[in-house]
């Protein structure tokens, strides 16, 4: 007879104990500061200038892709839904931040340029000038009506969070409504996320087809700051977004809100005849985590400095599913460790970093193996490690039953 | 008794395969109802529909005072308008706690919003303290669902029917995987329950049947053979034929 031995989950919680039923999270934002106050005393910007401003916007870049990556843990590893679109939503709000920095920069240079003139320029005049500047290049001298109010931070801002949003909210409401789960839905998505690219694609979108936008690292009123100041301030803000982005996954995830989009995911039929309407659940979890995604993508492409359609291809959305499940799937800070090693790996491998590896009759060039090797250690933990990276963390704190 | 439940001329085909034929039953409030048959009657599918898992053919099913039609909503209203219902294989959430399975079937709002602000109200916490006591899972509540035995989880589907505190419920096949006393448990249990609501049983079990002591009604081929206590369908020639003398 084997004896049984039962593992012990959640206690029934006090009060008010969402950090303390979560270690994890302390322990997650105390990294987090660390990490934050050791590159800044290490950034040329505000420190000893040991790491270089291009370090530091990879830095900043990858926690962005950590934000993306916690937000596609939540809809994938806790509610189930294999989303290969997610990196749409955070192209978008890439795209509604870059709207705004081209514009109000090309808005001042006109300006200045205009303005060594006698007479003062009107206001058309700037228009045409800032719109001839963005879209010459497109052979276009029109301001298309999607930059009407290009010139405006606060719109702009809002783009960030509603259109990757409401784009969310009409897919999400009709894919879930028509009830596609599984293999189907994830193949959706990736339609959602090719149909996007490719409009993008075109010139007479309206956002410069496959030249995208440019010189986002320069922003508007700052000229004079230098990028390694600049640079450090995404950081801080790429840090911020991370840290809230997480506390907000972490409560949404802790609670009976938690425990629904897990059952959600173990076995949607039987929740419903709980009285939960699935449906609402998945759109809420897919909505809410397209926003956060969008975030990510608006701190992201400033310190990338140009977007273009190439970003949003599908293949990027499944990169990111990778992360996660390397990571560790059901557990944010698997998909944060996930994100941060695989990505930050891949620019190294590709980036020229690592020495190619001559093996006589073969040399390994890691820009050309590197997909190779991520290929092979995708199978590799899907086969034997199905918790991923994080999975590790269970054997340091095996709780004794 | 007022009637809660009534099942009128439905019929449903699948593949060509009349599971279930011109089928009329009617449920009271309160009630406890067996229902038997051999394997195959259409008992499990009788509860599908009812529950809005398989959508019939033709006929009605309506609800309550207002006679509110089921077959217009969708799983999760049928649930929401009263109707739990414990499957023929146990199904609980195997990855999380026996406490939170019972958490998320307490008759709370369903809303997104509202379960993501939801903090467990002094009721709340004493009412699962109530049903674990109840299912004999006190000791139980911080462990995984799925590390209980076959007849615990039974038990657990049962706590969380009870948790939502449906006017009716649908059981099927409570006692299969139960330890003798377990069953007696069991029927007393249901028939508490069934004092102050409507409850159907499906049950092959004769002996946990006539514990019941409840009008029974007996399914074939997708139809109702016999209805009556059981003394009077187990004299019913019909009965005997196809399902008690095999
Ligand atoms: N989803 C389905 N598709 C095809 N046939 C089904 C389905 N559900 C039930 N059946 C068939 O309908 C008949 C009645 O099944 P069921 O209601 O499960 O019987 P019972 O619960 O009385 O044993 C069986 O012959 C079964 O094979
Ligand atoms: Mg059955």
């Amino acid at each position: 007879m084997s004896i049984e031995i039962s593992r012990v989950t959640t206690a029934p919680a006090p009060r008010g104990s969402f950090l303390r039923a979560n270690p994890s999270v302390l322990w997650f934002m105390g990294l987090l500061g660390l990490f934050t106050l050791g590159v800044t005393i290490l950034s040329e910007g505000f420190g000893i200038g040991a790491i270089s401003t291009n370090l530091v916007k990879i830095l900043g870049m990858t926690l962005c892709l950590c934000l993306i990556a916690i937000a596609m843990d939540v809809v994938w590893g806790y509610c189930g839904i294999l989303s290969l679109g997610h990196f749409a939503f955070f192209g978008l709000g890439g795209y509604a931040i870059g709207m705004w920095l081209m514009y109000a920069r090309t808005e001042i240079v006109i300006r200045d340029s205009l303005g060594r003139g006698t007479i003062p320029p009107t206001e058309l005049e700037v228009a045409e000038g800032v719109a001839a500047q963005i879209f010459g290049v497109v052979g276009s001298s029109e301001l298309p009506l999607i930059w009407s109010f290009a010139g405006s931070l606060p719109f702009q801002l809002a783009m960030v969070v509603l259109v990757p949003g409401l784009l969310a909210l009409v897919f999400g409401w009709l894919a879930f409504r028509s009830r596609v789960t599984g293999v189907y839905l994830s193949i959706l998505t990736q339609a959602m996320t090719l149909a996007l690219a490719l409009y993008l694609f075109q010139n007479d979108t309206g956002l410069r087809g496959n030249n995208g936008l440019s010189g986002l690292q320069n922003i508007p009123g700052y000229q004079h700051v230098p990028q390694s100041v600049i640079s450090m301030w995404f950081f801080w803000a790429s840090a911020v977004a991370l840290g809230a982005g997480y506390l907000l996954f972490a409560w949404v995830v802790s609670g009976k809100f938690g425990s629904v989009i897990r059952a959600i995911r173990d076995n949607e039929a039987r929740v419903r005849f709980l009285g939960y309407n699935v449906e609402g659940y998945k759109l809420f979890v897919f909505t809410i985590t397209a926003v956060i995604s969008g975030i990510a993508g608006a701190l992201y492409y400033p310190q990338a400095g140009i977007i273009n359609p190439a970003e949003i291809a599908p293949i990027a959305s499944i990169y990111l599913a990778v992360w996660v499940a390397i990571g560790g799937r059901g557990r944010l800070y698997g998909a944060v460790i996930g994100a941060a090693s695989v990505s930050l790996l891949s620019s190294w491998l590709t980036g020229g970093g690592a020495p190619n590896i001559d093996l006589g009759l073969f040399r390994i060039v890691w820009t050309d193996w590197w997909l190779v090797f991520l290929g092979l250690g995708f199978v590799a933990v899907t086969l034997f490690f199905p918790k991923g990276m994080g999975g590790l963390f269970d054997y340091l704190v095996r709780k004794k039953p | 008794m007022s009637t809660l439940l009534e099942v009128s001329g439905v019929s449903v085909t699948f593949d060509g395969f009349r599971a279930i034929n011109n089928l009329s039953i009617a449920i009271g409030e309160p009630e406890l109802r067996a229902v038997i048959g051999p394997n195959g009657a259409g008992k499990t599918t009788f509860m599908d529909i009812v529950t809005g898992k398989t959508r019939p053919d033709t006929g009605k099913v309506l609800w309550g005072e207002r006679s509110i039609d089921l077959l217009k909503l969708s799983e999760s209203q049928i649930a929401k308008a009263g109707v739990g219902r414990k499957f023929q294989k146990p199904t609980v959430f195997e990855d999380q706690s026996v406490h939170d399975n019972l958490a998320m079937a307490l008759k709370n709002k369903r809303g997104p919003f509202s379960v993501l602000i939801w903090k467990a109200a002094e009721s709340d916490r004493a009412r699962i303290v109530e049903l674990a006591e109840e299912i004999g899972l006190s000791d139980r509540l911080a462990h995984r669902a799925g590390d209980l035995s076959h007849g615990q989880k039974q038990w657990l589907e049962i706590g969380m029917l009870l948790a939502q505190d449906p006017r009716l419920l649908l059981v099927d096949e409570p006692a299969a995987g139960m330890t003798p006393a377990e069953r007696e448990h069991t029927t007393d249990l249901l028939k508490r329950a069934a004092k102050t609501r409507a409850v159907v049983v499906i049950e092959h079990d004769m002996e946990f049947i006539r514990r019941l002591e409840c009008r029974v009604t007996v399914l074939h081929e997708g139809a109702v053979l016999a209805e009556g206590s059981l003394d009077h369908v187990t004299k019913n020639q019909q009965v005997i034929d196809v399902y008690l003398g095999r």
